[in-house]
């Protein structure tokens, strides 16, 4: 199965303070490990939530919003993806990550074939032009 | 946590540990089988403790910890029986000693060279390619001899004997705990390749039983691989064999109707195509290319499946470079397989005739004679051409020859198919009657 692991803002990582030294070679270890056992699919670090922005959706209505937004704890600052065998595995594997004070959160990726007969073939096809263009995207 | 919990755990544990553990007690008592045991014994002192002590903080290193005293045990104990008759007792308490530090500078590989050592142990030419399988699986995959027998859908009790006899045939000719160098390097890694790729095919494409994928099978093969490039990078033909994994499991999810049934290459759904697996794909074959590997044969293979990843549909395949690489890989590894390929990306390339005329002399091929492809791909060619009749029987005769339950039923299919293409251009009534 593939889990995708989301790592919360704190107050540093949205003011763009970069971890300290320790922290990177404990990041960069426990990344390597994750490489070396196979696990880790991708894992990307976010901006601050200063230089991304929002789009409301409110009755039809599109607003669009700048970052920074206030509730830090609501924030993204990272991911992970990673291919395990269940989700314990994935736990073990996130408790040998070097946090300090925070909470990691660890969600199932929905394969294919659990959205059964919800997908209707209009909507299925549409995800399909939406994968392609993402693949287009990709190759730039 | 209750005991269920504690056990979802100790799996889990056990799953991210087991290879590097069984790895590293192998250097020290110089044989995989012990390793294992001891490894085992670890693992059943955690079954014991962690449900009443709970669950350490460090649960790997508790394992190691555990594995370690046995491992000393043991030596102590071989080392009594070599020196049973020697009056040299104190001395031998003196280097006991001196043995304990040692082990844990010993056990502390931060390079992963045991883990590679294991590999290439496990896929030893002294073992028979199943045994090779078995134990992959089992010391590196980190599976349960259960699910290895459900995985090839082989008794439980044939799978454990094909370890024990397997650990045995490893101690008996003193196989050395070491990373083959030299000449011997590179056909010990095509012996490596080869188990993981078996593995892969395994899943991708059941040769038996009523599932056209297993794809545990699959992702286990996928991460081996993984494991492999982290292991050794500078090998140009283990990036070529992770990308040529990661683009063929890129298709698992299209390769499989609703019911069952395999769809084929060119009319699957490319939108359900799995473009992180394509992304991680091209990323190994470019690897693998930059390495100067771009020749070899699990390189080639991946370049053939990039070609399909990058076309966004079946018109825009490039088949006149798929039917070149499969050239090339047919002269660095002639194989009537390779030939009947090429003669499928040579009828996309230059018309069925063109691609007939390639199959029409592989007809005579002993090797393929009891191969289903062979008058699948004819009888595809022949429908291309409009002579259904001839394409009817191929069809027929290729759902004869699998073993596969849900190939059978598409080949029938086309087979039904192809009569009543036959009957539509007689001007007769089409006929739904099932070929003979």
């Amino acid at each position: 199965m593939r889990v995708m692991v989301l790592v919360k803002a704190d107050k540093d990582s949205e003011a763009g303070v970069m971890p300290d030294e320790k922290l990177l070679t404990d990041m960069t270890k426990f990344n390597e490990d994750l490489a070396k056992s196979g696990v880790m699919l991708a894992g990307e670090g976010l901006h601050p939530s200063s230089k991304g922005a929002r789009v409301r959706f409110s009755g039809g209505k599109k607003t669009v919003i700048d970052g920074p937004f206030t509730e830090a704890k609501e924030l993204v600052a990272g991911f992970w993806l990673w291919q395990v065998k269940s989700l314990d595995e994935a736990i073990e594997w996130l408790k040998r990550a070097p946090f300090e004070d925070t909470e990691v959160e660890i969600r199932p990726v929905f394969e294919a074939a659990e959205f059964g007969e919800a997908l209707s073939p209009e909507l299925r096809e549409r995800e399909e032009r939406i994968a392609e263009q993402a693949a287009e995207n990709a190759k730039r | 946590m209750t005991a269920t919990d504690i056990r979802r755990t100790i799996d889990a544990v056990w799953r991210i540990e087991s290879a590097r553990l069984i790895a590293g007690l192998a250097r020290i008592v110089r044989d995989v089988g012990l390793a294992e045991d001891l490894a085992q014994d670890a693992l059943v002192a955690a079954l014991e403790r962690w449900p009443e002590a709970g669950v350490p903080d460090n649960p790997g290193a508790w394992l190691m910890a555990a594995a370690k005293h046995r491992a000393i045990d043991q030596l102590r104990r071989r080392a009594l029986l070599e020196r049973k008759h020697d009056e040299l007792g104190r001395e031998l308490e003196a280097r006991q000693e001196e043995e304990a530090p040692d082990l844990d500078a010993a056990l502390d590989d931060p390079v992963g060279d045991d883990l590679l050592r294991l590999v290439f142990i496990c896929c030893h030419p002294v073992l028979a390619t199943e045994a090779r399988v078995a134990l992959t699986l089992r010391l590196l995959g980190g599976l349960t001899t259960e699910e290895i027998a459900r995985a090839f859908l082989t008794p439980v009790p044939t799978v454990a004997q094909r370890i024990v006899r397997a650990k045995r045939t490893l101690a008996e000719a003193h196989v050395p705990f070491e990373v083959p160098r030299g000449d011997d390097l590179a056909a010990r890694l095509a012996s490596v390749l080869e188990v993981v790729y078996l593995i892969f095919n395994e899943g991708y494409a059941a040769t038996a039983g009523d599932d056209w994928m297993r794809p545990a099978l699959c992702e286990d093969a996928l991460r081996l691989g993984r494991i492999l490039a982290e292991l050794a990078p500078r090998e140009p033909e283990v990036h070529g064999l992770v990308a040529l994994m990661e683009i063929q499991a890129s298709r698992a999810p299209a390769r499989v109707g609703p019911a069952g049934e395999p769809i084929p290459l060119l009319d699957q759904d490319r939108g359900r195509w799995d473009y992180v697996l394509i992304g991680r794909g091209l990323a190994a074959l470019e690897r693998a290319e930059r390495l100067g590997g771009a020749g070899g044969p699990y390189a080639l293979q991946a370049a053939i499946a990039a070609c399909h990843a990058r076309a966004r549909t079946p018109e825009e395949t490039d088949w006149r470079r798929i039917a070149a690489l499969y050239e090339a890989l047919a002269r660095l590894a002639p194989s009537p397989v390779v030939e009947l390929n090429r003669a499928v990306a040579v009828g996309m390339a230059s018309g069925p005739a063109a691609g007939l005329a390639l199959v029409d002399e592989l007809t005579a091929e002993p090797a393929l004679a009891g191969y289903y492809l062979l008058p699948t791909v004819r009888g595809d060619l022949l429908a291309k051409l409009g002579r259904y009749d001839e394409a009817r029987e191929e069809f027929a005769r290729a759902a004869s020859l699998t073993a596969n339950a849900r190939v059978r039923a598409l080949l029938l299919e086309r087979a039904a198919t192809a009569a009543r293409e036959s009957g539509a251009a007689r001007g007769a009534t089409p006929t739904d009657r099932p070929p003979g």
